[in-house]
Protein backbone atom coordinates (compact mmCIF):
# COMPACT_ATOMS: atom_id res chain seq x y z
CA UNK A 1 0.00 0.00 0.00
CA UNK A 2 1.04 3.54 -0.58
CA UNK A 3 1.03 4.44 2.89
CA UNK A 4 4.10 5.30 5.19
CA UNK A 5 4.71 1.74 6.13
CA UNK A 6 4.35 1.57 9.73
CA UNK A 7 3.36 3.97 12.56
CA UNK A 8 3.00 3.47 16.08
CA UNK A 9 -0.63 3.03 16.22
CA UNK A 10 0.02 -0.36 14.35
CA UNK A 11 1.30 -2.15 17.24
CA UNK A 12 -0.52 -2.95 20.37
CA UNK A 13 -3.77 -1.12 18.40
CA UNK A 14 -6.01 -1.48 21.68
CA UNK A 15 -3.36 0.67 24.31
CA UNK A 16 -3.02 3.28 21.67
CA UNK A 17 -7.16 3.54 21.22
CA UNK A 18 -7.94 3.73 24.50
CA UNK A 19 -7.17 7.31 24.88
CA UNK A 20 -8.86 8.49 21.91
CA UNK A 21 -11.88 6.51 23.31
CA UNK A 22 -11.71 8.72 26.30
CA UNK A 23 -11.13 11.52 24.04
CA UNK A 24 -7.41 13.11 25.20
CA UNK A 25 -7.27 15.60 23.53
CA UNK A 26 -3.49 15.63 22.85
CA UNK A 27 -3.66 12.00 21.95
CA UNK A 28 -6.76 13.10 19.56
CA UNK A 29 -4.48 15.05 18.12
CA UNK A 30 -1.17 12.92 17.62
CA UNK A 31 -3.76 10.59 16.12
CA UNK A 32 -5.43 12.78 13.35
CA UNK A 33 -1.79 14.25 12.69
CA UNK A 34 -0.23 10.74 12.49
CA UNK A 35 -2.79 9.87 9.74
CA UNK A 36 -4.22 12.66 8.23
CA UNK A 37 -1.40 12.86 5.61
CA UNK A 38 -2.32 9.38 3.83
CA UNK A 39 -5.44 9.43 3.86
CA UNK A 40 -5.90 12.40 2.57
CA UNK A 41 -3.35 11.51 -0.13
CA UNK A 42 -5.61 8.58 -0.73
CA UNK A 43 -8.49 10.87 -1.13
CA UNK A 44 -6.83 13.00 -3.89
CA UNK A 45 -5.64 10.00 -5.97
CA UNK A 46 -9.48 8.76 -6.12
CA UNK A 47 -11.74 11.83 -5.89
CA UNK A 48 -8.60 14.39 -7.92
CA UNK A 49 -10.27 17.44 -6.91
CA UNK A 50 -8.31 18.76 -3.66
CA UNK A 51 -11.06 20.32 -1.60
CA UNK A 52 -13.24 17.55 -2.27
CA UNK A 53 -10.63 15.37 -1.03
CA UNK A 54 -10.55 17.68 1.93
CA UNK A 55 -14.24 17.17 2.97
CA UNK A 56 -13.80 13.43 2.24
CA UNK A 57 -11.20 13.30 4.76
CA UNK A 58 -13.06 14.88 7.50
CA UNK A 59 -16.02 12.64 6.90
CA UNK A 60 -13.54 9.75 6.87
CA UNK A 61 -12.13 10.88 10.25
CA UNK A 62 -15.75 11.46 11.41
CA UNK A 63 -16.52 7.96 10.62
CA UNK A 64 -13.62 6.64 12.24
CA UNK A 65 -13.98 8.89 15.39
CA UNK A 66 -17.62 7.23 15.60
CA UNK A 67 -16.92 3.92 15.39
CA UNK A 68 -13.68 3.83 17.02
CA UNK A 69 -15.29 1.68 20.33
CA UNK A 70 -16.77 -0.35 18.17
CA UNK A 71 -13.23 -0.93 16.78
CA UNK A 72 -12.16 -4.21 18.19
CA UNK A 73 -8.83 -4.89 16.39
CA UNK A 74 -9.80 -7.51 14.15
CA UNK A 75 -8.00 -6.08 11.66
CA UNK A 76 -5.25 -3.55 11.77
CA UNK A 77 -6.53 -0.07 12.73
CA UNK A 78 -4.78 1.29 9.64
CA UNK A 79 -6.16 -1.25 7.09
CA UNK A 80 -9.85 -0.44 8.70
CA UNK A 81 -9.17 3.61 8.19
CA UNK A 82 -7.99 2.79 4.65
CA UNK A 83 -11.32 0.95 3.84
CA UNK A 84 -12.97 4.03 5.20
CA UNK A 85 -11.06 6.52 3.88
CA UNK A 86 -11.45 4.56 0.19
CA UNK A 87 -15.71 4.34 0.48
CA UNK A 88 -15.50 7.47 1.71
CA UNK A 89 -13.94 8.65 -1.37
CA UNK A 90 -15.82 6.84 -3.67
CA UNK A 91 -19.11 8.01 -2.21
CA UNK A 92 -17.67 11.40 -3.52
CA UNK A 93 -17.13 10.81 -6.46
CA UNK A 94 -20.37 9.17 -6.95
CA UNK A 95 -22.08 12.54 -6.81
CA UNK A 96 -19.41 14.35 -8.73
CA UNK A 97 -20.02 15.27 -12.73
CA UNK A 98 -16.78 14.48 -14.34
CA UNK A 99 -14.19 16.84 -16.54
CA UNK A 100 -12.68 16.27 -19.65
CA UNK A 101 -12.54 11.72 -19.78
CA UNK A 102 -11.53 10.50 -22.85
CA UNK A 103 -13.94 7.52 -24.12
CA UNK A 104 -11.80 3.93 -23.31
CA UNK A 105 -12.63 2.51 -26.56
CA UNK A 106 -10.21 5.32 -28.52
CA UNK A 107 -7.50 4.06 -26.07
CA UNK A 108 -7.69 0.12 -26.54
CA UNK A 109 -4.96 -1.71 -28.18
CA UNK A 110 -6.02 -2.84 -32.08
CA UNK A 111 -5.45 -5.33 -34.10
CA UNK A 112 -6.13 -6.79 -37.59
CA UNK A 113 -8.91 -8.97 -38.65
CA UNK A 114 -6.45 -11.91 -38.58
CA UNK A 115 -5.59 -10.95 -34.55
CA UNK A 116 -2.26 -9.36 -35.39
CA UNK A 117 -1.30 -6.27 -32.92
CA UNK A 118 -1.00 -2.95 -35.03
CA UNK A 119 -0.06 -0.23 -32.31
CA UNK A 120 2.57 2.16 -33.46
CA UNK A 121 5.45 0.97 -31.65
CA UNK A 122 6.10 2.50 -28.19
CA UNK A 123 9.13 4.68 -26.40
CA UNK A 124 7.72 3.37 -22.96
CA UNK A 125 9.10 -0.03 -24.29
CA UNK A 126 12.61 1.21 -23.58
CA UNK A 127 11.84 2.92 -20.41
CA UNK A 128 13.30 0.27 -17.77
CA UNK A 129 16.43 1.68 -18.24
CA UNK A 130 15.67 5.33 -18.40
CA UNK A 131 16.86 7.17 -14.77
CA UNK A 132 14.38 7.72 -12.59
CA UNK A 133 14.69 11.47 -12.39
CA UNK A 134 14.18 12.04 -15.76
CA UNK A 135 10.89 10.64 -15.53
CA UNK A 136 9.72 12.75 -12.71
CA UNK A 137 10.30 16.34 -13.33
CA UNK A 138 7.76 18.02 -12.03
CA UNK A 139 6.84 18.79 -15.33
CA UNK A 140 6.28 15.39 -16.03
CA UNK A 141 4.92 14.30 -12.89
CA UNK A 142 1.53 16.95 -14.07
CA UNK A 143 1.89 15.93 -17.84
CA UNK A 144 1.42 11.85 -16.29
CA UNK A 145 -1.56 12.87 -13.25
CA UNK A 146 -3.49 15.24 -16.39
CA UNK A 147 -2.87 11.92 -18.45
CA UNK A 148 -4.43 9.63 -15.75
CA UNK A 149 -7.32 11.82 -14.86
CA UNK A 150 -8.22 11.40 -18.83
CA UNK A 151 -9.07 7.87 -18.24
CA UNK A 152 -13.23 7.37 -17.48
CA UNK A 153 -13.82 7.47 -13.55
CA UNK A 154 -15.13 3.76 -14.12
CA UNK A 155 -11.87 2.56 -14.90
CA UNK A 156 -9.43 5.14 -13.54
CA UNK A 157 -11.11 3.99 -9.93
CA UNK A 158 -10.34 0.09 -10.23
CA UNK A 159 -6.81 1.08 -11.13
CA UNK A 160 -6.10 3.09 -8.63
CA UNK A 161 -7.61 0.46 -6.25
CA UNK A 162 -5.60 -2.06 -7.59
CA UNK A 163 -2.64 -1.07 -8.74
CA UNK A 164 -2.17 1.88 -6.34
CA UNK A 165 -4.01 1.18 -2.81
CA UNK A 166 -3.44 -2.65 -3.88
CA UNK A 167 -6.70 -3.83 -2.53
CA UNK A 168 -7.58 -7.73 -3.92
CA UNK A 169 -9.93 -7.92 -6.93
CA UNK A 170 -12.51 -9.21 -4.57
CA UNK A 171 -12.51 -6.00 -2.06
CA UNK A 172 -12.33 -4.15 -4.98
CA UNK A 173 -15.69 -5.70 -6.64
CA UNK A 174 -17.58 -5.26 -3.02
CA UNK A 175 -16.52 -1.78 -2.69
CA UNK A 176 -17.46 -0.66 -6.33
CA UNK A 177 -20.35 -3.31 -6.60
CA UNK A 178 -18.65 -4.89 -10.03
CA UNK A 179 -18.51 -7.92 -10.54
CA UNK A 180 -14.45 -9.73 -9.75
CA UNK A 181 -14.35 -10.56 -14.02
CA UNK A 182 -15.72 -6.87 -14.32
CA UNK A 183 -12.56 -5.87 -12.50
CA UNK A 184 -9.99 -7.79 -14.08
CA UNK A 185 -11.16 -6.61 -17.39
CA UNK A 186 -11.23 -2.79 -16.28
CA UNK A 187 -7.80 -3.02 -15.01
CA UNK A 188 -6.50 -4.56 -17.63
CA UNK A 189 -8.52 -1.75 -20.00
CA UNK A 190 -7.47 0.90 -17.44
CA UNK A 191 -3.57 -0.16 -17.78
CA UNK A 192 -4.12 -0.47 -21.60
CA UNK A 193 -5.42 2.63 -22.11
CA UNK A 194 -2.92 4.59 -19.69
CA UNK A 195 -0.50 3.06 -21.84
CA UNK A 196 -1.64 4.96 -24.72
CA UNK A 197 -2.13 7.87 -22.86
CA UNK A 198 1.48 8.02 -21.53
CA UNK A 199 3.19 7.03 -24.39
CA UNK A 200 3.29 10.68 -26.71
CA UNK A 201 4.95 12.05 -23.38
CA UNK A 202 7.98 9.63 -24.13
CA UNK A 203 8.25 10.47 -27.04
CA UNK A 204 11.51 11.87 -27.98
CA UNK A 205 13.40 10.82 -24.44
CA UNK A 206 16.92 10.42 -24.61
CA UNK A 207 17.65 6.84 -23.78
CA UNK B 1 15.34 -5.36 -37.66
CA UNK B 2 12.72 -3.78 -40.20
CA UNK B 3 14.14 -5.93 -43.39
CA UNK B 4 10.90 -7.32 -44.33
CA UNK B 5 7.69 -4.61 -45.11
CA UNK B 6 4.98 -4.77 -42.09
CA UNK B 7 2.89 -6.01 -43.95
CA UNK B 8 4.73 -8.89 -45.13
CA UNK B 9 5.73 -9.56 -41.37
CA UNK B 10 2.11 -9.53 -40.56
CA UNK B 11 0.99 -12.18 -42.93
CA UNK B 12 3.74 -14.46 -41.55
CA UNK B 13 2.43 -13.83 -38.40
CA UNK B 14 -1.40 -14.15 -38.89
CA UNK B 15 -0.35 -18.10 -40.66
CA UNK B 16 2.18 -18.50 -37.79
CA UNK B 17 -0.25 -17.75 -34.25
CA UNK B 18 -2.97 -20.33 -36.26
CA UNK B 19 -0.14 -23.30 -35.42
CA UNK B 20 -0.95 -25.80 -32.47
CA UNK B 21 -0.48 -24.17 -28.98
CA UNK B 22 0.09 -20.40 -30.61
CA UNK B 23 -2.24 -17.73 -30.20
CA UNK B 24 -2.95 -14.16 -31.72
CA UNK B 25 -1.72 -10.99 -30.55
CA UNK B 26 -5.50 -10.33 -29.46
CA UNK B 27 -6.03 -13.23 -27.48
CA UNK B 28 -2.40 -12.79 -25.56
CA UNK B 29 -3.90 -9.44 -24.74
CA UNK B 30 -6.34 -11.24 -22.77
CA UNK B 31 -4.23 -12.91 -20.29
CA UNK B 32 -1.92 -9.94 -19.71
CA UNK B 33 -3.68 -9.74 -16.06
CA UNK B 34 -3.64 -12.97 -15.38
CA UNK B 35 -0.24 -13.13 -16.28
CA UNK B 36 1.27 -10.53 -14.43
CA UNK B 37 -0.42 -11.43 -11.11
CA UNK B 38 0.80 -15.09 -11.55
CA UNK B 39 -2.50 -16.57 -11.97
CA UNK B 40 -1.65 -18.79 -14.96
CA UNK B 41 -1.70 -22.01 -14.68
CA UNK B 42 1.46 -23.78 -16.37
CA UNK B 43 0.52 -24.86 -20.01
CA UNK B 44 -1.34 -21.15 -19.82
CA UNK B 45 1.96 -19.61 -18.89
CA UNK B 46 4.11 -21.86 -21.83
CA UNK B 47 1.94 -21.04 -24.36
CA UNK B 48 1.93 -16.87 -23.11
CA UNK B 49 5.12 -16.61 -23.32
CA UNK B 50 6.32 -18.42 -26.35
CA UNK B 51 3.67 -15.90 -27.61
CA UNK B 52 6.08 -13.35 -26.07
CA UNK B 53 9.35 -15.15 -27.33
CA UNK B 54 8.54 -15.04 -31.34
CA UNK B 55 6.40 -11.89 -31.51
CA UNK B 56 8.04 -8.58 -31.26
CA UNK B 57 5.18 -6.33 -31.32
CA UNK B 58 3.79 -7.79 -28.20
CA UNK B 59 7.30 -8.00 -26.29
CA UNK B 60 7.38 -4.55 -27.03
CA UNK B 61 3.66 -3.65 -26.01
CA UNK B 62 4.05 -5.77 -22.96
CA UNK B 63 7.21 -3.89 -21.74
CA UNK B 64 5.67 -0.27 -22.38
CA UNK B 65 2.64 -1.79 -20.54
CA UNK B 66 4.75 -2.45 -17.36
CA UNK B 67 6.26 0.98 -17.59
CA UNK B 68 3.17 2.53 -17.52
CA UNK B 69 2.18 0.87 -14.63
CA UNK B 70 5.64 2.33 -13.27
CA UNK B 71 5.33 5.29 -14.05
CA UNK B 72 2.59 5.65 -12.65
CA UNK B 73 3.10 4.15 -9.50
CA UNK B 74 6.34 6.29 -9.25
CA UNK B 75 4.41 9.49 -9.83
CA UNK B 76 1.43 8.84 -7.30
CA UNK B 77 4.15 7.90 -4.84
CA UNK B 78 5.50 11.30 -5.47
CA UNK B 79 2.36 13.02 -4.86
CA UNK B 80 1.91 10.89 -1.54
CA UNK B 81 5.40 11.98 -0.69
CA UNK B 82 4.14 15.58 -1.42
CA UNK B 83 1.16 15.19 0.69
CA UNK B 84 2.79 14.12 3.60
CA UNK B 85 5.32 16.64 3.95
CA UNK B 86 2.96 19.61 3.68
CA UNK B 87 -0.23 18.25 5.55
CA UNK B 88 -2.40 21.39 5.61
CA UNK B 89 -3.13 22.67 9.24
CA UNK B 90 -6.46 24.40 8.42
CA UNK B 91 -7.71 20.33 7.92
CA UNK B 92 -6.19 19.15 11.06
CA UNK B 93 -7.92 21.83 12.25
CA UNK B 94 -11.61 21.27 11.12
CA UNK B 95 -11.34 17.43 12.13
CA UNK B 96 -10.38 18.24 15.67
CA UNK B 97 -12.87 21.20 15.62
CA UNK B 98 -15.18 18.14 15.14
CA UNK B 99 -13.80 15.94 18.03
CA UNK B 100 -12.95 17.80 20.08
CA UNK B 101 -15.93 20.23 21.70
CA UNK B 102 -17.71 16.41 22.70
CA UNK B 103 -15.01 16.46 25.33
CA UNK B 104 -17.23 18.82 27.41
CA UNK B 105 -20.16 17.06 27.03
Amino acid sequence: MNLPESTDLDSGTGQKLAPLAGRDKAATEQFVRANLGWMLAVARRIVVDGSIAEDVVQDAFSNVFRHLEAFRGDAALKTWMHRIVVNQALMALRKQSRRNEQPIDELLPEFDAAGCRVDEPSMLSHLAQTPEALLLSSDRRQQVLANIDRLPDSYRVVLMLRDIEELSTAEVAEMTGLTEANVKVRLHRARAALKKLLSPLFEGTAL
Amino acid sequence: MNIMPSSVRQRIRSIMFKLPLMITCAEFEEFITAYLDGSLNNKQRRIFEFHLAVCRECRDYLAAYRSAMTVTRDVLDAETADTLADVPEDLVSAVLATRIPQNRR
